[in-house]
C-alpha cells in the first residue's frame, strides 16, 4: 500500500468518527486536516492510542491577522508508517483559549507556556503557564502577534548610542566614486 | 550497576497541584543557580536548583538569555533574506537549518533539486554532524574534569572546518545550501584532503576511546547515571542519540530517508543502558558512521551535472498559500522547519523544531531530580542541548 493510500484511508476513518475537514496532501507522507476546537482532544487521543501517532513533533501557532484567527498546529508523527499528520485548530483572535493537552503529552506544557507568552493564547490548567518563559517583565502585547510593531517598540524602548554614524550605502558609494561631487 | 536508594524522609511533600512544597525558611533547602555564567552549563541557559544537602530535589530550566526573536525577524524578510538568520539558530551545526529551510521553500514552491546537489547537501550535513559530535565529546569529558579531550576533539573539528572553508568559503556559517540546490560543486583535490581529515578524526576517536571511555573515573561517574526510561520517549518527544541510547532506533535518516540516504549503507548505532555513558558511546560510534557515510558519498557522488535548479527571481519571489514541515536527523535528534506561506513575498510563519526544546526543558527537569549537584553538568551535557533552539 502506498503512503498516500494509507494517509487517505486514515482520513476516511477519522472522518467517520470526528467532524474533521478535508485532507490537504502536502506530500504523500504529510497531510493537514482542520479539526473543530472542541473535538481536538478526542481526535488527538484517538490518533495517539488507536492510530499509532505517538510522537508530538511540534505545537505552534500561526497568526492570520486579516482573518481574525489564530491557527494552532499540532503535528503528530507515526514512526512505523513514516507518516505525519498536522491538525489545525482555528481560534478567534479575541477569545484565544484552548484546552491544554499536557496530560496527553507532558512536553506540551512547554509549548503551551511559550504560546501564552508569545501569542497570548491561554491554555487553562497547563502547568507553570504563567511563569515567564523567555521574556522578562513584558508589558506590551504578545510579541509574536502580527500586529506587534517591532520597529515602533525598538524606537520607544532603546536609544541610539551617541556618536554613532550610519551611512546610507547609496550616498556612501557616491562619495567614494565621485569625491568631487560630479 | 549500583542503584542509588535515596532517603525519602528528607524530601519535600507534594502539594495538591503536584508541585513540591518547599519551605526555604526551614533551612533544609537551598536555592542554587547553575548558570547563566557557569562552567557546567550548556550555553546561555541556567538551571534553578533546589538542593537538600548536595542532592537536587527540584530543577527548573530558565532560557531567554539568547532570545533574538528569530522567528519574528524571519516573517519580515523575503524568502532569500531569511538565510543569514536561519543558520544562526544553531552555531555548532548550522547546516540543518539551511537544509530544512531550503527544502521547505522548495516543497511549497514546487522546485525539483538536481541530484548532484542532494549528494553535496548530504555530504555537508554529515560533515556538520562530525563537528557537532566533536564539540559534544569535548564538553562531556570537560563536564567531568577531563580538559584534554576537548583540546583533541577541537583539533579534529578544526580540520573539518578547513574542509568546510575550502568547500563553502566559510568556517562556521556556510550558507552553501540555497533553495534550488547548492552554490557549487566540490573543489579539485577535495577527496584526498577529506580522506586525510577523516583519518585524523578516526585517530582522534581512538585516543578519545582510550582516554575518556576507558577511564575508570569517567566510567564510575557516568555508568548508571541519568537514565532515560524508554517509556518517556514519546511523552517527552525524545529523539536522536538520546532515544537510540535507550534502545529505540529512532533516526530520521532511516525512518523517513531524505536526500540520498536511501542509497547509502549504514546502521545507526544503538545502545541499551540509556545512561550518560551509553549516550556518549552512541555518539562516539555515530561519528564513525558519519565518517563511513562521507567515504561512501565521495565514492558514489555524480561529478558532473547541474548543482542548482532554475529558481524565480529571488527579489520578487512569491510562494502560494500553503504549509509544510521538513525534518532531518541532526546530531541531537529530529530537527525540523514548519513553514507557512500566504501567497506574499514573505513567510507567514516559520517555526523551528529543535530537539533541545523538549530535551532541555521537560525532560531535563524530570531527570535532574535525585541527582547530586556535581553530576548536574554531566547530565545536562549528556542530553546534548543548545539553548538557541529553545528560545529562537
Amino acid at each position: 500500500m502506498t503512503t498516500l493510500t494509507i494517509m487517505r484511508e486514515l482520513h476516511t476513518r477519522l472522518k467517520a468518527l470526528f467532524p474533521v475537514g478535508e485532507l490537504t496532501e502536502q506530500r504523500p507522507a504529510l497531510g493537514f486536516v482542520t479539526v473543530p476546537k472542541e473535538h481536538l482532544r478526542t481526535t488527538l487521543m484517538h490518533l495517539r492510542v488507536k492510530e499509532g501517532f505517538t510522537h508530538l513533533v511540534l505545537l505552534t501557532a500561526v497568526d492570520w491577522l486579516e482573518e481574525g484567527q489564530f491557527q494552532l498546529t499540532y503535528l503528530l508523527s507515526n514512526r512505523p508508517l513514516a507518516i505525519d499528520l498536522g491538525l489545525r485548530v482555528m481560534l478567534p483572535r479575541d477569545a484565544a483559549t484552548m484546552e491544554s493537552i499536557h496530560d496527553v503529552w507532558p512536553t506540551a506544557a512547554t509549548y503551551q507556556r511559550e504560546l501564552r507568552e508569545m501569542f497570548g493564547i491561554d491554555f487553562p490548567g497547563s502547568p507553570r503557564l504563567h511563569e515567564e518563559f523567555i521574556l522578562e517583565g513584558w508589558k506590551d502585547i504578545p510579541p509574536y502577534r502580527r500586529d506587534f510593531d517591532t520597529l515602533k517598540y525598538a524606537n520607544e524602548s532603546y536609544s541610539q548610542r551617541p556618536g554613532r554614524e550610519t551611512h546610507d550605502p547609496a550616498t556612501h558609494m557616491k562619495q567614494q566614486l565621485y569625491p568631487n561631487g560630479r | 550497576m549500583n542503584l542509588f536508594a535515596p532517603d525519602r524522609s528528607q524530601y519535600p511533600a507534594k502539594k495538591a497541584d503536584g508541585t513540591n512544597d518547599i519551605d526555604l525558611t526551614s533551612g533544609k533547602y537551598l536555592k542554587l543557580w547553575q548558570g547563566p555564567n557557569h562552567p557546567g552549563i550548556t550555553g546561555n541557559m541556567s538551571v534553578e536548583l533546589t538542593v537538600c544537602g548536595d542532592e537536587v530535589v527540584e530543577g527548573k530550566t530558565h532560557v531567554g538569555y539568547l532570545h533574538r526573536g528569530f522567528e519574528k525577524l524571519m516573517e519580515r524578510r523575503t524568502f532569500i533574506q531569511v538565510f543569514p538568520i536561519v543558520c544562526r539558530v544553531c552555531v555548532p551545526e548550522p547546516d540543518f537549518n539551511e537544509y530544512c529551510y531550503a527544502a521547505a521553500v522548495e516543497d511549497l514552491a514546487g522546485i525539483q533539486v538536481p541530484e548532484r546537489a542532494d549528494w553535496i547537501r548530504a555530504l555537508i550535513l554529515e560533515m556538520g554532524r562530525i563537528n557537532s559530535y566533536m564539540m559534544y565529546l569535548g564538553g562531556q569529558a570537560g563536564s567531568l574534569g577531563q580538559g584534554v579531550i576537548g583540546q583533541w576533539t577541537t583539533y579534529a573539528r578544526d580540520l573539518m572546518l578547513d574542509r568546510f572553508e575550502e568547500l563553502t568559503g566559510a568556517r562556521i556559517y556556510h550558507m552553501f545550501i540555497l533553495p534550488g540546490g547548492v552554490r557549487d560543486g566540490l573543489p579539485d583535490g577535495f577527496d584526498a584532503r577529506m580522506e586525510e581529515t577523516l583519518k585524523e578524526v578516526e585517530r582522534t576517536l581512538k585516543d578519545v576511546w582510550d582516554v575518556m571511555f576507558c577511564n575508570a573515573v569517567f566510567k564510575k561517574r557516568t555508568v548508571g547515571l541519568g537514565v532515560i526510561d524508554p517509556s518517556w520517549l514519546e511523552d517527552y518527544g525524545v529523539t536522536g542519540p538520546n532515544a537510540r541510547a535507550a534502545g529505540v532506533a529512532k533516526d530520521v535518516r532511516k525512518d523517513q530517508p531524505y536526500l540520498i540516504y536511501d542509497q547509502l549503507d549504514f546502521e545507526p548505532p544503538i545502545g541499551h543502558n540509556s545512561d550518560i555513558y551509553t549516550r556518549a558511546d552512541v555518539r562516539r560510534r555515530d561519528v564513525q558512521v558519519s565518517v563511513d557515510l562521507i567515504r561512501q558519498m565521495l565514492a558514489k557522488m555524480p561529478r558532473t551535472g547541474p548543482v542548482m535548479a532554475t529558481i524565480p527571481n529571488v527579489l520578487h519571489w512569491k510562494i502560494p498559500r500553503g504549509e509544510t514541515y521538513i525534518r532531518g536527523e541532526c546530531s541531537r535528534g529530529e530537527y525540523g522547519y514548519y513553514l507557512v506561506t500566504d501567497g506574499s513575498g514573505y513567510p507567514r510563519r516559520i517555526n523551528v523544531r529543535g530537539p533541545s526544546y523538549t530535551h532541555a526543558m521537560a525532560l531535563l527537569e524530570r531527570m535532574i531530580v535525585n541527582i547530586n549537584i556535581s553530576d548536574v553538568a554531566a547530565l545536562m551535557v549528556s542530553l546534548h542541548t543548545y539553548p538557541p533552539e529553545i528560545e529562537r
